[in-house]
C-alpha cells in the first residue's frame, strides 16, 4: 500500500515538474507547481512528517501559490512566445542535462551508499509538538536569524511598495 | 472490524447525510430569509415547500450545460469540481461524537482521526480558493475575473486573522487533534458553566474574530464582494450554468458547514452538553423536541391554512418521536452527542443566515481595511494575552 502510494505521488510530482517547464501558459505552469507541492506534501505524510506535510499544504499551495496565480490573473499574462533557440543551447542542452543527472545521481548514491531503504511509518517524530520543541531548543539561533531575515524582507517590501507622497 | 470496511461504512453514512443537509440548507436559508423579510418563502412544491430542494436538483440536472465561446475549456470545466472537492473533503476529519461502542465494535464518531486535523482543514479550505480564482479567470469575462481576483485577495487576507484566532484556543488545549481539542473542553467551571473555550476558557474574542473571518472565507454577506450582484452580475460564477453552477453553490454551503463545525469544535465544546448530564443535560434534547412538537400540534389544531392540519401534525409527530429516541438506552449514546454537535453547528449556520438578512454589504476598501487594521491587530493582541495567561498558569 505504502509503495503504491509512494509510486503514484512520486509520479505525480515528476509529471507536474516536467509540465511546469513545458506548459506554454503561466497559469498552467503555476497549477503544475501546485500539483508538485501537493504531491510532495503527501510524500512527507507517508514518511511520518505530519507537520511538514500540513505546512507544505497550508503555506506553499494554500498561500504562496494563490498569490502567484493572483498576480498572473491580475496582469492577465498571455501564453509565452517561443524564444529563438540559441545555437549553443540547441546542441548542448540535452547532453548537458544528461551529464548533470548522471553526476547528481552518482553523488547521491556515493554519499548515501550505506543508507537503508526507508520504511514507511517507522519515523514518529514529525508531529507539531516535536518539530516545535526542536525548533525552540536545538535550532533556536537559525530560527531567530530567519525571522530577522523575513522582517528585513517585509520592511523592504513596504519601502518598495509605498507610494511617493509629495 | 476491519479498518477499511469501517471507514467505507462511515463514509457511506456521512456522504448522503452531508449531501442531504446541503440540499436542505438552501431551503432553510430561503425560509429563514423570507421570515426575516416578512415573506412566506418557498411554499409551492410540497407542504411548506419541503420538496423544493428536489425540484431544484432536477431543474439543475436537466438544464442545458451552456459553455460560452472563448472560455478556457479545461480550466472552465475543472474549476467547479475543484471548489466542490476541497469543500467536501474538509468535512472528513471533523469528529461529531466521542468514541463509542456499538454491537461490540469500538469506533470514533467521525471519519478520520488524525493528529493534524485542524491544519488539514485549514489547508484544504485554503486550496478551495483555486476553484473560485480559476472560474473567474477561465470564464474570459471581466466581471468573472474581478470576482475571482477579489475572492483570492479576500481569502488570503482573512486567513491571517483567522489562523491567529484559532491559535489562542490551541494554546489552551495544547493539541491539533480535533478530538483532543474537544476533550480538552470537557467539564464545567463551578460545576455549572461549561468549560468551552468561548465561555469557560474566556476565548470569546477569538471566537468572534474567527466567526467574522468565516463570513469572509465563505464569501457570505456582509463580505460577499466576489459575487456582489449590483457590481459584478454574479461574480466568478456568472458564466456557469447547470451542474457546474450547482457545484459552486454546493461548495459554498459545504464551506459554511465546515466553518461552523470547526467553530463548534474549537470554541463551543463539540459534542459536550451545555449543562452537566447529572443536572439534567441529557433530558434537554427530549424536552426541546417535545416543546417544538407541542408548538406544531398547536398550529395543527388552529390551522392558518387548511393543509396545515395534516402537515403540522405529521411533522410534530416525527419530532416528538425523535425526542423519545434520545432516551432509548443504546441509541442514546449515539444520538445525544450528535444532537449537541448538530444543534451548536446549526445555531451558527442560523447566525450566518440571520446576518445575511440584516447586515448590508461592505465596500471593497472597507473590507480590506477591516481585515488588516482591525481584525489582525485584535487577533494578535488576543493571542499575546492568551499566551501570557497560559504561561502564568503553567508556572
Amino acid at each position: 500500500m505504502d509503495v503504491i502510494l509512494f509510486t503514484f505521488f512520486a509520479l505525480v510530482a515528476i509529471v507536474g515538474a516536467v509540465s511546469l517547464v513545458l506548459q506554454k501558459h503561466p497559469i498552467s505552469s503555476a497549477l503544475s507547481l501546485v500539483s508538485v507541492m501537493v504531491a510532495l506534501a503527501v510524500l512527507f505524510l507517508l514518511l511520518g512528517a505530519e507537520f511538514i506535510a500540513a505546512a507544505q499544504l497550508v503555506v506553499y499551495s494554500g498561500a504562496i501559490m494563490v498569490l502567484f496565480v493572483f498576480v498572473i490573473m491580475l496582469l492577465n499574462a498571455g501564453a509565452e512566445r517561443e524564444s529563438r533557440k540559441g545555437g549553443l543551447a540547441q546542441f548542448l542542452g540535452l547532453p548537458l542535462t544528461a551529464i548533470l543527472l548522471v553526476f547528481a545521481s552518482s553523488v547521491i548514491t556515493q554519499s548515501m551508499s550505506n543508507a537503508k531503504a526507508v520504511k514507511f511509518g517507522a519515523f514518529a517524530g514529525g508531529g507539531p509538538r516535536e518539530v516545535g520543541w526542536e525548533l525552540f531548543t536545538r535550532y533556536l539561533l537559525p530560527f531567530e536569524v530567519t525571522s530577522i531575515l523575513i522582517l528585513i524582507a517585509i520592511a523592504g517590501a513596504v519601502v518598495l511598495a509605498r507610494k511617493e507622497i509629495d | 472490524m476491519d479498518f477499511i470496511l469501517l471507514s467505507i461504512l462511515k463514509t457511506a453514512i456521512a456522504a448522503p447525510v452531508l449531501l442531504g443537509t446541503l440540499a436542505y440548507l438552501v431551503w432553510i436559508e430561503r425560509k429563514v430569509l423570507a421570515h426575516v423579510q416578512l415573506r412566506m418563502g418557498p411554499s409551492r412544491v410540497g407542504p411548506h415547500g419541503l420538496l423544493q430542494p428536489i425540484a431544484d436538483a432536477i431543474k439543475l440536472l436537466t438544464k442545458e450545460d451552456f459553455i460560452p465561446s472563448y472560455v478556457n475549456h479545461f480550466y472552465y470545466w475543472l474549476a467547479p469540481w475543484l471548489a466542490l472537492m476541497f469543500a467536501v473533503t474538509a468535512i472528513s476529519v471533523l469528529p461529531v461524537g466521542p468514541v463509542i461502542e456499538l454491537f461490540g465494535v469500538k469506533t470514533n464518531m467521525g471519519q478520520a482521526d488524525i493528529s493534524i486535523g485542524l491544519l488539514l482543514i485549514l489547508g484544504l479550505t485554503g486550496m478551495g480558493v483555486y476553484g473560485i480564482a480559476l472560474a473567474g479567470w477561465s470564464s474570459n469575462n471581466k466581471y468573472s475575473l474581478l470576482g475571482g481576483l477579489r475572492s483570492s485577495a479576500q481569502m488570503v487576507s482573512y486567513e491571517l486573522p483567522m489562523a491567529l484566532a484559532i491559535a489562542s484556543p490551541l494554546l489552551i488545549v495544547n493539541s491539533l487533534n480535533l478530538r483532543e481539542i474537544v476533550n480538552g473542553q470537557a467539564g464545567y467551571v463551578f460545576g455549572i458553566i461549561p468549560n468551552w473555550n468561548a465561555i469557560g476558557g474566556l476565548q470569546i474574542f477569538s471566537f468572534l474574530i474567527y466567526l467574522i473571518c468565516a463570513f469572509a472565507e465563505t464569501n457570505r454577506i456582509p463580505f460577499d464582494l466576489p459575487e456582489a450582484e449590483n457590481e459584478l452580475v454574479s461574480g466568478y460564477n456568472t458564466e456557469y450554468s447547470s451542474m457546474k453552477f450547482a457545484a459552486f453553490f454546493m461548495a459554498e454551503y459545504a464551506n459554511i458547514i465546515t466553518a461552523c463545525s470547526v467553530a463548534t469544535t474549537l470554541f463551543l465544546g463539540g459534542w459536550h452538553p451545555i449543562i452537566p448530564n447529572e443536572l439534567g443535560g441529557q433530558f434537554i434534547p427530549t424536552l426541546l423536541c417535545l416543546f417544538f412538537a407541542g408548538v406544531l400540534f398547536y398550529h395543527a389544531l388552529n390551522p392558518a391554512r387548511p393543509s396545515d392540519r395534516i402537515s403540522m401534525g405529521v411533522i410534530g409527530l416525527v419530532i416528538a418521536g425523535l425526542g423519545v429516541v434520545f432516551q432509548v438506552p443504546v441509541v442514546k449514546e449515539l444520538a445525544q452527542p450528535l444532537f449537541w454537535f448538530a444543534s451548536k453547528a446549526g445555531f451558527l449556520i442560523f447566525v450566518f443566515i440571520w446576518v445575511r438578512g440584516t447586515v448590508p454589504r461592505f465596500r471593497y476598501d472597507q473590507l480590506m481595511r477591516f481585515a488588516w487594521l482591525v481584525l489582525f491587530p485584535a487577533a494578535l493582541l488576543n493571542l499575546l494575552f492568551t499566551a501570557f495567561v497560559v504561561a502564568a498558569k503553567s508556572n
